[in-house]
């Protein structure tokens, strides 16, 4: 083996591996390939979508003037956005309650906590369906007027995206330096007083990269909003699915695209701010 | 950390919101499907009800589950999710290799690569996919060129594996790449010097010590693809069932939500069971960790 390096090359070198770099290419280019090709022809003059026949935004226009779409693409917003702010409070309050207390029964308890996060989605959903439907929620919230029609659909990613912000917020937590708190407190400063100047500002990359991770993913979430939707509330998700059912549709490239520059934007925004940062720990 | 006692208000304050959360929109839920699972539909005046149940009237639910159609169901769900996975850890084994031995400069933005299409939303990608195997796809466009075709590429098993392939790696390549990037180097440098191959290297000294992270991956990729609806719903259509259309079936199209209610519990015991294996696992493998 050694024999067939070239100069330079050391055996553990497989980063320089030209095989390895063909499987890379090949791997990369079948995972981007066909997101790439939806984006472009997102822009393609042609209706049928197959061959390129030139650039243009009409696709986005006929989107932008399909009311179904934006009323659905409105209510996703919504909801993502009222659903964030309820699942960052409760997540955030979990994972202190986590970092902070030993109290009996711990382990059971964060394991019922993951429960959301690891029980299959359609379950999740059935089982809301369920429950909407006989505690007569859903006969409740079907007759408000917008936007609390969405009600239902707001509890139910409430549920799954707040466990995701409480393990975010956790791991951000876990890298606190108790003696800060501590000196908070010997300085005279109150509970509350020191969670609101202490805490909070040490916990906000943990609390923003959370937002943004529960903003994705009730803007993403399809399945669970299938099952606890009523006829009258569509989000985008749900009607790109009808949309998908019936045929391909230069329109549809143009709103997933604009889902897609959405949803890239608040992941990188996440990543950046959940690396954590070398210089502030201790 | 302190314990509670030393402050119930704090423990209080912080810990009721989040529980009775849980416990309203998660825990009751649950409670309203197991029970339902155990009951059937009420039968008014000699006719099946289409809203009224008798609750908690046995196991018949999930004695028809074992019918041998649905049975077929479960069991292809099984070996789908299964082909799926091992295709997965193929093909993400060598990127989680390949990023470990990059350049370090390299790593966060290969890493970032691998991992941004999964926040892509599911059901664009799944359109995506649609858009290149359909029969007036890009994929057919491409093999006319050459004279081939058209084939009718979606609409099969094929499909459904490619598309949970599709979907589900960046779940395998990020357990694998923590594994293989604490894998200590220094065995691989001595079972080369003592004369073992790459190949032989590979086998015996990086697979096995990098075991944990294939188990947690092959767990991690197998659970979601065993409860996938979207991808065989799209992509499989009438001819590719898993058991999570089935499901969908009964709580929409046939209206049988005690049905629907049974099956769920037994894909969430099948979920239960592969995590309870990764616990196993983790617990075997505590002593060779690296």
């Amino acid at each position: 083996m050694a024999a067939r390096l070239k100069p330079g090359q050391g055996p553990l070198d497989y980063g320089s591996r030209l095989w390895l770099r063909l499987l890379f290419a090949a791997i990369f280019f079948v995972l981007y390939a066909p997101i790439i090709t939806l984006v472009a022809f997102s822009f393609n003059t042609d209706k049928r979508g197959v061959v390129w026949r030139g650039f243009t935004l009409d696709n986005y226009a006929r989107a932008w003037n399909n009311a179904s779409l934006i009323e659905a693409l409105t209510n996703s917003l919504v909801i993502a956005v009222i659903a964030t702010v309820f699942a960052t409070v409760l997540g955030a309050l979990t994972a202190l309650l986590m970092w902070r207390f030993r109290f009996p029964l711990k382990g059971a308890y964060e394991g019922f906590m993951a429960l959301p996060i690891v029980i299959p989605e359609i379950c999740m959903g059935v089982a809301l369906l369920l429950f909407f439907v006989n505690s007569g929620m859903m006969e409740f919230f079907v007759h408000m007027p917008w936007p609390l029609n969405l009600g239902n659909i707001i509890f139910a990613h409430v549920t799954f995206c707040f466990p995701f912000v409480a393990v975010v917020v956790r791991s951000r937590l876990v890298g606190f330096n108790r003696q800060l708190e501590e000196a908070s407190k010997d300085l005279g400063a109150s509970e509350w007083q020191t969670f609101w100047s202490i805490i909070v500002p040490f916990m906000k990359p943990g609390l923003i990269a959370g937002a943004l991770l529960a903003f994705t993913l009730s803007l993403d979430d399809f399945v669970i909003t299938f099952f606890t939707s009523g006829p009258e509330t569509v989000t985008f998700p749900v009607k790109v699915y009808s949309l998908v059912r019936r045929g391909v549709s230069p329109e549809i490239n143009a709103a997933s695209t604009v889902l897609i520059v959405i949803t890239v934007v608040a992941t990188v925004l996440a990543m950046k701010l959940q690396a954590p940062p070398r210089a502030d720990k201790g | 950390m302190e314990n509670w006692k030393q402050n119930p208000r704090v423990f209080w304050t912080l810990g009721i919101p989040p529980s009775v959360w849980l416990l309203a929109f998660f825990i009751i839920p649950l409670g309203f499907l197991f029970v339902m699972s155990f009951s059937d539909k009420a039968i008014v005046d000699g006719q099946v009800s289409i809203t009224g149940y008798d609750y908690l009237t046995g196991f018949t639910n999930y004695i028809r589950a074992f019918d041998p159609l649905y049975l077929g169901i479960m069991w292809k769900s099984v070996w789908i999710s299964a082909l799926a996975t091992a295709l997965c850890l193929l093909t993400a084994y060598p990127i989680a290799f390949g990023i470990c031995f990059a350049k370090d400069k390299w790593k966060p933005l290969l890493l970032l690569l691998v991992v941004l299409p999964f926040w892509i939303n599911l059901l664009i990608r799944t359109y995506a996919l649609i858009a290149v195997f359909r029969t007036q796809g890009y994929l057919n466009k491409i093999l006319g060129w050459v004279g081939l075709g058209p084939y009718e590429m979606l609409y099969n098993n094929f499909a459904v594996v490619f598309g949970l392939v599709y979907v589900y790696m960046p779940f395998m390549v990020l357990p694998l790449y923590a594994t293989i990037e604490r894998l200590d180097k220094s065995y691989l440098e001595a079972s080369l010097d003592l004369g073992g191959s790459q190949f032989q290297t590979f086998m015996r000294v990086t697979v096995p010590l990098t075991m944990p992270g294939i188990v947690s991956g092959v767990i991690l990729v197998f659970i979601p693809c065993l409860g996938s609806f979207l991808t065989p719903d799209l992509l499989g259509g009438a001819n590719a069932l898993m058991i999570g259309n089935v499901i969908e079936r009964q709580f929409k199209a046939a209206n049988d939500w005690p049905f629907g209610a049974a099956l769920s519990f037994l894909l969430m015991y099948a979920t239960f069971g592969a995590l309870a294996l990764r616990y196993l696992f983790s617990l075997r493998s505590k002593g060779v960790d690296v």
